[in-house]
């Protein structure tokens, strides 16, 4: 119904937009990845990969990168282990107050990072809300120095952050499932647990993965919470890539990281489209 | 749908003990009714339709017989054990829902064997028994297709196979022909009827069609804004319905409105012999009860008259002003006042009742 | 559901528990917003609304928040303006590249803000644009474009392409049916999405953190003074940031439940990414 200049009008200028502020600077970041950083700090700009190659003789790098990969790994599972069952209880059991508690998780979805961050480093502190609580009613004598400026503090916030974002895929996922495929269940003589493994569980799969990949993804690109919680044992890849865009001012070497990342996280979303696709078109 | 390879239900016919009976069962949702002090009894190997408009309570009685529902008072029975205590997936009832509610995720074969896996039965077993309900279904061929990929009726099928090859006691259908065409609802009325038959298993069935009604039931329940209105074998409700909307909703009715009085009734100008006691009386008498000729009970014009294949409706009005429905065999000509007879035994008596609001546009007589 | 189907003890309980964990930081920050001892420190001490004073007479606070508002203000443009037309564009055109494109649009919501702000940061060095405002307002109009193209797709979806229909039946051109009734009709989820993008621009940090030149947003700024030492003062302008957040997102809810029903969020991008 649409007419040829209709159907311009309406792609060309957004295409026109992402071409230039998305593709063409992805593409940079591969060729920057080339070049290299001359004595007198100066990009030049020849071709070679050497950038790629100190990546891979370098432990660093790629000891980083697995941290990253752990602390991602970890936020992923906590966060899908606190959102699903939420996801769960407020679609199946939360009956007329669904909606309230429906906003009550998209709040902080949307609330401040920084802020959120923030708080945290305010509870965990060495004279931070939590150590003070705990000596206050006598649990500890001194202040827990593992609490901030490490793995677990970043871990901590990143959870706190992408719970919410799991969630709402997974509860998505879940309010799609048509109650009386739950009764013909119990119907057929399954119990309600029986029914959540063979029937509901299944069923969310597609929600599962969208909410891990999130989680995982986003927790993997992180440099903000590390650089404010996260403390030395705390550094994440992008941590290094950040250096590498400032202090040590070696961006062709910062934006070969990026690119690998980029790949990376590429890769993981069409890896979990593929696995939904295949879940549910099978 | 040949049944063959069902074995039927392992349970004795006793024709003496009902199945289930339904007691004082009444829910209501917040303060609304839906069901008020349901009574009945099922027999073993009955085909029981629950009949009635939209609202009236068919689908919610039916979740209570499955537990998917409780009810706010009263109590189920099933064979001397109390089963409105039992949580769904403790009963011995199985349901073909509305819209199939096949699982999505499971193929045909694997929809089929779910309660059989459930119920934890030897591989061996689950196979044959699959493969059995899946050539009665006529969906062998499809046993690996995902519900997605097979027809409304073929869908139908499976749901039919999923909750017969459980072998419960009492099988629930609710309205499982109203997504299918016309043409495939009648076969499948016919062959759910033949399959009742040959498995044994009691049925009941719930619809708002009353056509569906008459041709599959053993009996009817009639059910008017969550109350029983009448409950009686095809036959029985048509010929003898007990109030005036059992009368109007199942088949057309003209009813008539006056009193008796010694012995005759007195409904404007059309009287007849009524041996009921004085006073005001509502009958109803059905349009092809209702002939040309003489002697006759009343005369009346024409107003407007509809094919009907076979048969034709004519409207008439009385000299008193009634407005009848008659259903005549077909003829060219009519002119002027026309005289018709009934027997007056076929003008049953019957309660006043209609249906509570919304009543939908089903009042078809005359 | 059936009574005898009883919600299991063990969800409640565990769903209590997310909601403290997710709501017990925002509590803390609130209540040491009103500290008179500094962050941190059990029991609090000294209630008092000194932070919130000092807050008011501190010039370069108020002076990034002019900034973030006005970052704001062009990005909620800049993302509006091609992302109807995006989700036009998914919805309704087809042209070689378009699954590319649709993926591509979406992407800077999935990818990690290091990723979007770095590549950016490449191109500005490249093409010789100098950092300031106008780059961090290119660079969130250029992310937030697929939070436009979400809200407004999920909006699409609800809209009877018959209505469209009918209005070039009736003589008017593309052109104006779009002015009068495409874009009326979409008119929810287009204030919803732009309450959100102003939102997160607002917010938004990990993009901004290496486009930003001289003058700072709202966020950097707090960050620049985080990383100096803990005050209140951060506590007492994080609660008001919290307070106006929560205030556009219930807006933004209510909305959204009316124009398109319950948000599906998560779900809806995955959607518009695979359509």
């Amino acid at each position: 119904m649409f007419s040829r200049a209709y159907k311009f009008a309406i792609s060309a200028p957004p295409l026109l937009w992402i071409s230039v502020f998305l593709l063409v600077p992805y593409l940079l970041m591969f060729g920057y990845s080339f070049w290299a950083v001359s004595s007198s700090q100066a990009i030049v700009h020849t071709w070679n990969l050497q950038n790629y190659r100190d990546l891979l003789i370098h432990d660093v790098y790629r000891q980083t990168l697995l941290r990253s990969m752990w602390i991602a790994a970890r936020v992923m599972v906590f966060s899908l282990l606190l959102g699903y069952p939420l996801a769960y209880f407020l679609s199946f059991y939360a009956g007329a107050k669904k909606e309230l508690y429906y906003q009550l998780v998209i709040i902080p979805l949307w609330v401040s990072y920084l802020v959120r961050a923030y708080a945290w480093k305010t509870i965990l502190g060495t004279d931070g809300v939590l150590n003070t609580l705990l000596q206050y009613v006598h649990l500890t004598r001194h202040p827990l120095d593992f609490l901030l400026y490490s793995p677990f503090a970043v871990v901590l916030t990143l959870t706190h952050i992408y719970t919410p974002f799991t969630f709402l895929p997974i509860y998505a996922a879940l309010e799609h499932i048509p109650r009386n495929l739950v009764e013909a269940s119990h119907d057929l003589g399954a119990t309600p647990a029986q029914t959540f493994w063979r029937v509901i569980f299944p069923l969310s799969i597609p929600g599962v993965l969208a909410g891990a990949t999130f989680a995982f993804v986003l927790s993997l690109g992180d440099f903000l919470a590390p650089l404010l919680l996260g403390g030395p044992s705390g550094i994440m890849i992008s941590n290094i890539v950040v250096s590498l865009f400032g202090a040590a001012y070696n961006w062709p070497l910062g934006a070969a990281i990026s690119f690998c990342m980029l790949l990376l996280v590429l890769s993981l979303l069409m890896f979990s489209e593929h696995l939904e696709k295949r879940w549910s078109h099978s | 749908m040949r049944m063959t390879n069902v074995p039927h239900a392992a349970v004795p016919i006793d024709k003496d003990t009902p199945l289930l009976s339904v007691r004082n069962l009444a829910k209501s949702f917040g303060k609304n009714p839906v069901l008020r002090d349901i009574s009945l009894e099922v027999a073993e190997g009955e085909f029981l339709t629950i009949l009635g408009e939209s609202g009236s309570g068919k689908t919610t009685l039916l979740r209570i017989l499955a537990g998917f529902e409780s009810p706010t008072s009263g109590e189920l029975w099933m064979g001397g054990e109390r089963l409105d205590l039992l949580p769904p997936y403790r009963r011995r009832i199985n349901t073909v829902f509305q819209n199939y509610a096949l699982f999505p995720h499971l193929t045909v074969a694997e929809n089929v064997a779910y309660g059989l896996r459930i119920a934890k039965l030897p591989q061996p077993e689950i196979q044959s028994r699959v493969q059995a309900a899946l050539a009665m279904a006529k969906m062998s061929a499809h046993a690996l297709a995902k519900p997605s990929r097979i027809s409304g009726g073929q869908q139908q099928r499976v749901a039919l196979a999923r909750a017969l090859v459980n072998r419960p006691r009492l099988l629930l259908l609710d309205e499982p022909l109203s997504a299918l065409d016309a043409n495939l609802r009648r076969q499948m009325q016919i062959e759910l009827k033949s399959l009742q038959r040959e498995v044994g298993i009691t049925f009941i069935f719930v619809t708002h069609d009353q056509e569906e009604a008459m041709v599959m039931s053993d009996r009817i329940a009639l059910l008017r804004s969550g109350e029983l209105e009448q409950i009686a074998p095809p036959r029985e409700i048509y010929t003898r319905p007990t109030t005036s909307y059992a009368a109007q909703f199942i088949g057309r009715t003209n009813l008539l409105r006056g009193e008796v009085r010694g012995g005759i009734a007195l409904c404007g100008a059309i009287r007849f012999p009524a041996p009921l006691p004085d006073g005001p009386a509502l009958f109803s008498l059905r349009p092809e009860n209702i002939r040309l000729g003489t002697p006759a009970q009343f005369t009346a014009r024409l107003l407007d008259r509809v094919f009907h294949g076979s048969s034709e409706l004519l409207r008439v009005e009385c000299s008193d002003g009634q407005v009848l429905t008659v259903s005549t065999a077909l003829r060219e000509e009519y002119a002027g006042d026309l005289q018709f007879k009934f027997s007056p035994a076929d003008a049953v008596p019957v309660r006043e009742t209609t249906a509570a609001p919304p009543a939908n546009s089903r009042q078809e007589h005359a | 559901m059936n009574a005898n189907l009883r919600r299991p003890r063990a969800l409640s309980l565990h769903a209590i528990l997310v909601f403290a964990f997710l709501y017990f930081p925002i509590a803390i920050l609130i209540l040491y917003s009103f500290n008179g001892a500094g962050v941190g420190g059990f029991p609090p001490r000294n209630l008092t609304f000194n932070w919130y004073r000092i807050l008011l007479s501190d010039g370069p606070l108020w002076d990034s928040v002019l900034n973030s508002l006005l970052v704001a203000a062009a990005s909620m443009g800049i993302a509006l303006a091609l992302g109807i037309p995006a989700a036009l564009a998914l919805d309704r055109a087809d042209f070689p590249g378009k699954a590319v494109f649709r993926h591509l649009v979406l992407l800077p919501l999935i990818l990690p803000g290091i990723i979007t702000g770095l590549s950016l940061l490449m191109l500005f060095r490249e093409t010789g644009v100098k950092l300031s405002l106008l780059t961090i307002i290119l660079g969130h109009g250029t992310a937030l474009i697929s939070v436009a193209t979400t809200e407004v797709f999920a909006g699409l979806q609800k809209l009877e392409r018959a209505q469209e229909e009918a209005s070039l039946d009736l003589g008017a051109n593309y052109w104006q049916t779009f002015w009068r009734i495409t874009l009326p009709n979409l008119k929810l989820p287009i204030i919803g999405a732009a309450l959100l993008i102003f939102t997160l621009s607002m917010d938004e940090i990990a993009v901004s953190f290496f486009l930003i030149g001289r003058d700072n947003t709202l966020p950097l700024e707090i960050w620049g003074r985080m990383r100096r030492g803990i005050t209140p003062e951060i506590n007492a302008i994080s609660t008001i940031i919290f307070l106006f957040s929560l205030l556009a997102i219930v807006l933004w809810y209510r909305l959204r439940t009316q124009a398109v029903g319950t948000p599906e969020i998560g779900a809806e991008w995955i959607q518009t990414a695979e359509r």
